[in-house]
Parts: structure tokens; C-alpha cells; sequence
């Protein structure tokens, strides 16, 4: 049996990292801060992959994938049973996760070396991005559920403080207060469905409330309160934590906004690791789902579905080129949601599950060379916005050749790896599911041609007029667009199959070939539509904008979730709400602290007078006390 | 004759007759230890004993007060007590 104790060390080398550059980091030059940042980071994906390879490989079973605890110490005992403990679980999705967090991690840290260099707080850009490495490693490695609730707020908050990098600007500010309250708001509900599901089981422990024959959540699934089983509240609970934290529909709202952060966070937090949180979250509690909770589990599939469609209809209209991958990612992991919605839990039922895990993890590699892309592109145009880009292909062939590879593998082409996981999805919605696959179906093609019009409109359309050159970016920065283009073609060839399903035994895999030929067509529908439209200069995209007229504009303006959210909270709820308690807390409270106040001055006032400094009064009040007490005594004395 | 002497400190405004009206008050007590005495017990002389210290601490105090109504003087230029009431709030 492998020792996995060097496993200690993927966790804690970020966090040293962290405390070092935060520390310090502002006294060693920026290259320095980041080499270290880097290497630390380099040793960390060293030994995630060696973690990987021992477990999916070098086990002895070769059945079940086991479930290894290297680490587990109790940290809060809230009785003999009920404790958190940190620890450090390994299980087919963390070791993937494993992977994925510290390949994208390692990426996104070589990259800033270039994009990042000369901004000031270079290092404090490290440190973050270091903490935030920590906390998802951590998140994903976790023994029980109170310690991924634990990592799952350290993940919001380092999110905050990359998103709101450029702390200057109040747009940014204002995202990064966006991005952690509304996610906080969602882990609300994920901290009662712990508290309700810890209540009624006694126990915090991924490893005993996931166990499909012995879980004590069987024995309290006929407790109900009004009207739907307390295990499916709770569920779906947590299902909000995680639905906040994957930005799903209501509560995508952050997402977009979160752009103002520097592209490579975009890449790290929103392409590859901390959205998919959630979904991460619904995969290590599958079996509580599964067999405890099928109708949240439907629910999630349709949440998945839906904000996957209305995601995708937004980023066909947007022109900041941030945004259309934003709308993208939910659109990805809104296919995730809707895969593990629709997923069995046994053998050929499992597919869902896999193809859930398989798209998270080349989505990730193919995502997040899409940002760094996307990165490369703005470091050369010093804009966001496709309407200042064109004809770029000349200046740029390396960014040009990875973001293609990224475009045609998101839009499911053969061979590459996006068919792969994406043809999964939609085997498992189609056997389990048939309006989830007409959207999921629908989506793949909108996705072909949303991604599309991104590339033409970048590297082809009408050729600008640029102030100054644009220049490929430094090798630098494009060594790691290679490298993930390298995964984003070779991950489809993983056997996923046989390491990752939902009940651990291994799964064959085979391509139904009606399903992945419509998909491949669809996509080839999306691509060609967007060649039309967008590889020349044409008026043709106008003309059909203004004549989808208020969709368009519905759409372009993302379908109004923010003034709405804004409406509710600021006509209704402060209005309703926190203005009366607002007067109630002013008026009546500090009035009554006040009026106190008042008394005690109003009577010391009057009492006053008695110190006048004149010695007769004082005298008379001697000589009055004096009387006063012998007639005291002798009353006293004659009873 | 005590009671006389409790008004006439709290009537008066000078300071000689407030000192008076001390040296009232003290006589009467001590007339007052000697007839309960005399009255009471007259085995015994507790009374007596008594009445020689009230003198005694009497003529004490007596130059004591005209020491300070001295100063009092001195900083005020009067010696009405209501005057000289500065030790208020």
C-alpha cells in the first residue's frame, strides 16, 4: 500500500507561499515574488500529479476505487460523535480535482509573470493567488462537510480579493462586493442544510453520510416539514450553497461582473476551479442525492438546463470579449449541473455523473486557455471590446492557432476533447431525460456559434487601423496557451470511465454515433452561421439584431437580472424593511438612551443647589438629620 | 438654651455672633451634663469630668474660630456668612 503522507504538502506549500509573499513579498523584487509563487506552485502540481498517478494507477484493487484517508484529525469536538476534523481525502473526483486545480493554477502563475509585469502589487497579486490555491486545494481535499464549508468561504474571500485586484477602480470594488455578498448570501442556505443534516445525523463525515448502504441519512428520510422530506430541504440547501458558488441561475448575477478582475483570475477562479465548486459539491454528495433526494436532484437538472440556454442566448450578443467567456462558463457548467441532474447511480445509469466530471475537467483546460487567450489579445489591443479588434490573425498566429484549437474543441469537434465529454452530456440527458437534451442539443449549437463569432470577430472581420502594432505576446505567455492547448486536445483520451463514476466500479464507454453525429453537425450548423455573418465585414448581424428588436436587446442587456435584483432590493426591501427598522432603531432605541440621559442630567441639575456653600444651610440640615435620627431611635426604643 | 443657641447660628449672618451663639450652645450642654448628674446619679461624678473637657475644648475651639475669622477677613473684607459662600458647585 502507497504512503500518500507527501500528500500534507499540496495544501500546505500554497498557504506558506501565501504567508510568505503576504508578509513579505513587498520587500523582494516583483520577478522574485513571483519565481517563488511559481515554484512553489510547480512543486505542488508535481506532486498532485504523482498523488493522481499513484492512486488511479498504482492501486492494488483493481475493482473498487477506494477511498483513502492519509490525514483526519479532530480539530472542534461538539460531542463524541459530531466533529470536525481537517483532513485530507482522496477519492476519484479529488484526485482529479487535484489535477485540474494545480495544472490551471501552475498556467495561470506563469502567465502573470508576463501579463502582470510592472503593475504595482505584483506581489500581493501572488500571494492572493496562492491563498486562493490553498483554499480550493483545501476545499477539494476535505474529509467532511464543515471543513468544505470551512475552505468553501476561504475560496469566496480570496476570490474577493482577486476580483477586486485593481482596488482603485470603484467598478472593480463594486464586483468584488457583488461576487461576495451574493455568494454569501447562497452559503447561507448551504450552512443550514449542514446544521439540519448534522442534526438529524449526528455526524459531519463525507465517508459515513455518503455510504450507500449504511448512511444514517436513510433512517430520517421519513421526518418531513411541511409537506417535503427534511432530507430534500436540506439538500436542497446545500444545493444553494453550491448553486450560489457555480453561478447559477438567480445567482449568476456575479459572474459577469466579475470580469473587471485581471484576465488570468478570470482564468484560475471563473474558468476552472471556483465555479465548479458547486458542482463538486452535488458530485461528493451524489449519493445522498441520488438515493435520498431525487426530486432536488431533478430540480438541479433543470437549474443546470436552463441556466445553460438563457446563458447561452446572452453571450450571442455581447461585444466585451470577457463576457462572452463568462456567459460561457455558465453556460459549461450549466451543462455539468444538468449531466449530474439527469445521472443514475449504478453502472450504465452512471454515465451522467462521469460525463459530469470528464466535462469539468477538459472545460477546464480548454476554459482556461480561452481566457489566457482572451488575456493575450486585450495585452496587445489594450481593449476589451471585439468592435476595436480585427484582422489580428497576422499579428498574433500563436494566440490565433491556441483559441482556435479552444473554439473548436468547446464547440465539440472530433478528436479533440470538448466531443468527447460534451457527447456524454448529452448520452446521459438523452436516455434519461428528453427536454433536457432539446436544450442541451440547442446549446451545443449556440455555443458553436457564439464562440465563433468571438474568433472571427477577433482574428478575422475587417482589418483596424491600430494606433500602435499589435505584437504576439512573450513567450512567456504563450507557453502556457500551448500547454493547455496540448490538454485541451489530448484530455479527451483519458479513460475516464474506468477511474471516475459514481459508484466507483469502472464504466466502458462507447459513442453512440447518432448522438455525437447530430451533435457534431450542430456544431458545424453554429460554426458555418458564424462564418457567414462574421468572417467578413457585413451589416448582416445588424440587420438581424434589429430585427430580433426587443429580444436583442432583452438579450443584450442580460435579460434585465440586475435591475431586477436591484428593483427588489432597493424599492422593496429597503424601502419595506430596512427603512422602519432603521427609524425604529434611531427613534425609539436611541431615544430611550437618550431620554436616560437626559434624566440623570435633569436631576442632578436640581440637586445641585444643595452644595451652596453657605454654612448655615449646611448647618441646618446637621442639626435637622440629628433630630431626625433621635426621633428615629426613640420610636424605635419605645416599642 | 441649646435650641437658643442652634437658631442664633442659623440665623445670624455675622460671624462674631455665630461664634456666640457655638459658645451658647456649649454652656447649655454643659449645664445640662451636671443637672443629670446631680439629678441621676449623684453617687458619681462622670458628669462632672465631662463638663470640665467640653471647657476645655471649648476655649480650644473658641481660638480656633478667631484665628479664621481672621482670614476670612483678610481675603473677603467682610464677615457675613453669606458673603463668603464661594464653596459652591
Amino acid at each position: 500500500m502507497q504512503s500518500y503522507d507527501y500528500t500534507l504538502w499540496i495544501p500546505v506549500i500554497p498557504l506558506a507561499m501565501f504567508l510568505f509573499l503576504g508578509i513579505l513579498g513587498h520587500k523582494l523584487k516583483p520577478s522574485l515574488a513571483g519565481i517563488l509563487g511559481t515554484a512553489g506552485l510547480g512543486i505542488v502540481t508535481l506532486l498532485s500529479y504523482l498523488t493522481a498517478i499513484h492512486y488511479f494507477w498504482g492501486r492494488e484493487s483493481a475493482e473498487t476505487m477506494q477511498t483513502l484517508i492519509p490525514y483526519n484529525f479532530t480539530w472542534l469536538a461538539f460531542s463524541e460523535t459530531l466533529v470536525i476534523s481537517m483532513g485530507i481525502l482522496l477519492d476519484p473526483i479529488s484526485a482529479m480535482m487535484l489535477v485540474v486545480i494545480s495544472t490551471v493554477s501552475l498556467m495561470v502563475h506563469i502567465y502573470s509573470l508576463g501579463y502582470m509585469k510592472g503593475e504595482p502589487g505584483f506581489q500581493r497579486f501572488y500571494a492572493f493567488l496562492s491563498l486562493f490555491t490553498f483554499s480550493m486545494l483545501g476545499l477539494v481535499l476535505a474529509t467532511n462537510i464543515f471543513q468544505m464549508y470551512i475552505f468553501w468561504e476561504l475560496v469566496g474571500l480570496s476570490s474577493f480579493l482577486l476580483i477586486g485586484f485593481y482596488y482603485q477602480k470603484p467598478s472593480a470594488v463594486a464586483a468584488a462586493k457583488k461576487a461576495f455578498i451574493v455568494t454569501r448570501f447562497a452559503d447561507f442556505g448551504f450552512l443550514i442544510g449542514i446544521l439540519i443534516i448534522s442534526y438529524y445525523t449526528g455526524t459531519f463525515d463525507f465517508g459515513i453520510l455518503t455510504n450507500p448502504e449504511t448512511s444514517p441519512i436513510a433512517s430520517i428520510t421519513g421526518i418531513s416539514f411541511m409537506g417535503i422530506s427534511v432530507v430534500s430541504w436540506a439538500m436542497f440547501l446545500i444545493f444553494i450553497g453550491g448553486a450560489g458558488k457555480s453561478a447559477m441561475m438567480p445567482f449568476h448575477i456575479w459572474l459577469p461582473d466579475a470580469m473587471e478582475g485581471p484576465t488570468p483570475v478570470s482564468a484560475l477562479i471563473h474558468a476552472a476551479t471556483m465555479v465548479v465548486a458547486g458542482v463538486y459539491l452535488v458530485a461528493r454528495l451524489f449519493v445522498v442525492y441520488h438515493l435520498f433526494a431525487v426530486d432536488v436532484q431533478t430540480l438541479i437538472a433543470w437549474i443546470g438546463g436552463i441556466t445553460s440556454l438563457v446563458a447561452a442566448i446572452i453571450a450571442i450578443t455581447q461585444i466585451d470579449i470577457k463576457r462572452v467567456l463568462a456567459f460561457s462558463t455558465l453556460s459549461q457548467i450549466g451543462y455539468m449541473m444538468m449531466s449530474l441532474g439527469v445521472s443514475g447511480y449504478g453502472g450504465e445509469e452512471g454515465v451522467g455523473y462521469m460525463a459530469s466530471m470528464f466535462h469539468l475537467f477538459t472545460h477546464a483546460m480548454f476554459k482556461a486557455l480561452l481566457f489566457l487567450g482572451a488575456g493575450s489579445v486585450i495585452h496587445a489591443v489594450h481593449s476589451n471590446n471585439m468592435t476595436d479588434m480585427g484582422g489580428l490573425r497576422k499579428f498574433m498566429p500563436i494566440t490565433r492557432i491556441t483559441f482556435l484549437i479552444a473554439c473548436l474543441t468547446i464547440a465539440g469537434m472530433p478528436f479533440l476533447s470538448g466531443f468527447y465529454s460534451k457527447d456524454e452530456i448529452l448520452a446521459a440527458t438523452f436516455e434519461h431525460n428528453m427536454p433536457l437534451f432539446v436544450i442541451g442539443f440547442f446549446v451545443a449549437g449556440l455555443t458553436a456559434f457564439y464562440m465563433f463569432r468571438l474568433y472571427f470577430n477577433i482574428f478575422w472581420g475587417e482589418d483596424r487601423e491600430y494606433h500602435h502594432t499589435p505584437h504576439e505576446s512573450p513567450l512567456i505567455m504563450t507557453i502556457p496557451l500551448m500547454i493547455l492547448a496540448f490538454a485541451s486536445i489530448s484530455s479527451g483520451y483519458l479513460p475516464f470511465g474506468k477511474f471516475i463514476t459514481a459508484d466507483k466500479l469502472p464504466l466502458s464507454l462507447h459513442i453512440n454515433p447518432y448522438i455525437a453525429g447530430s451533435s457534431v453537425f450542430i456544431g458545424l450548423v453554429g460554426i458555418a452561421l458564424a462564418w457567414v455573418l462574421y468572417k467578413h465585414k457585413s451589416d448582416l448581424p445588424d440587420r438581424l439584431a434589429a430585427r430580433a428588436g426587443r429580444f436583442y436587446t432583452a438579450a443584450l442587456n442580460k435579460f434585465y437580472f440586475d435591475e431586477l435584483y436591484l428593483f427588489v432590493t432597493k424599492k422593496i426591501l429597503f424601502n419595506l424593511v430596512s427603512r422602519p427598522i432603521a427609524w425604529f432603531d434611531r427613534n425609539v432605541i436611541d431615544a430611550s438612551m437618550d431620554g436616560l440621559a437626559w434624566i440623570t442630567n435633569y436631576a442632578s441639575d436640581r440637586i445641585k443647589g444643595i452644595q451652596s456653600g453657605q454654612l448655615q444651610m449646611y448647618a441646618a440640615s446637621f442639626i435637622g438629620g440629628a433630630i431626625g435620627l433621635l426621633l428615629i431611635v426613640l420610636y424605635l426604643l419605645a416599642e | 438654651m441649646f435650641f437658643i443657641g442652634v437658631a442664633g447660628f442659623i440665623i445670624r449672618r455675622n460671624l462674631i455672633t455665630i461664634l456666640m451663639s457655638i459658645e451658647l450652645m456649649l454652656n447649655a450642654v454643659n449645664i445640662n451634663f451636671l443637672a443629670i448628674n446631680r439629678y441621676l446619679y449623684p453617687d458619681q461624678l462622670h458628669g462632672h469630668f465631662f463638663a470640665i473637657f467640653v471647657v476645655a475644648i471649648a476655649a480650644a475651639e473658641a481660638s480656633l474660630v478667631i484665628a479664621l475669622v481672621i482670614h476670612i477677613y483678610r481675603k473677603f473684607r467682610t464677615i457675613d456668612v453669606d458673603q463668603v459662600a464661594d464653596m459652591r458647585f
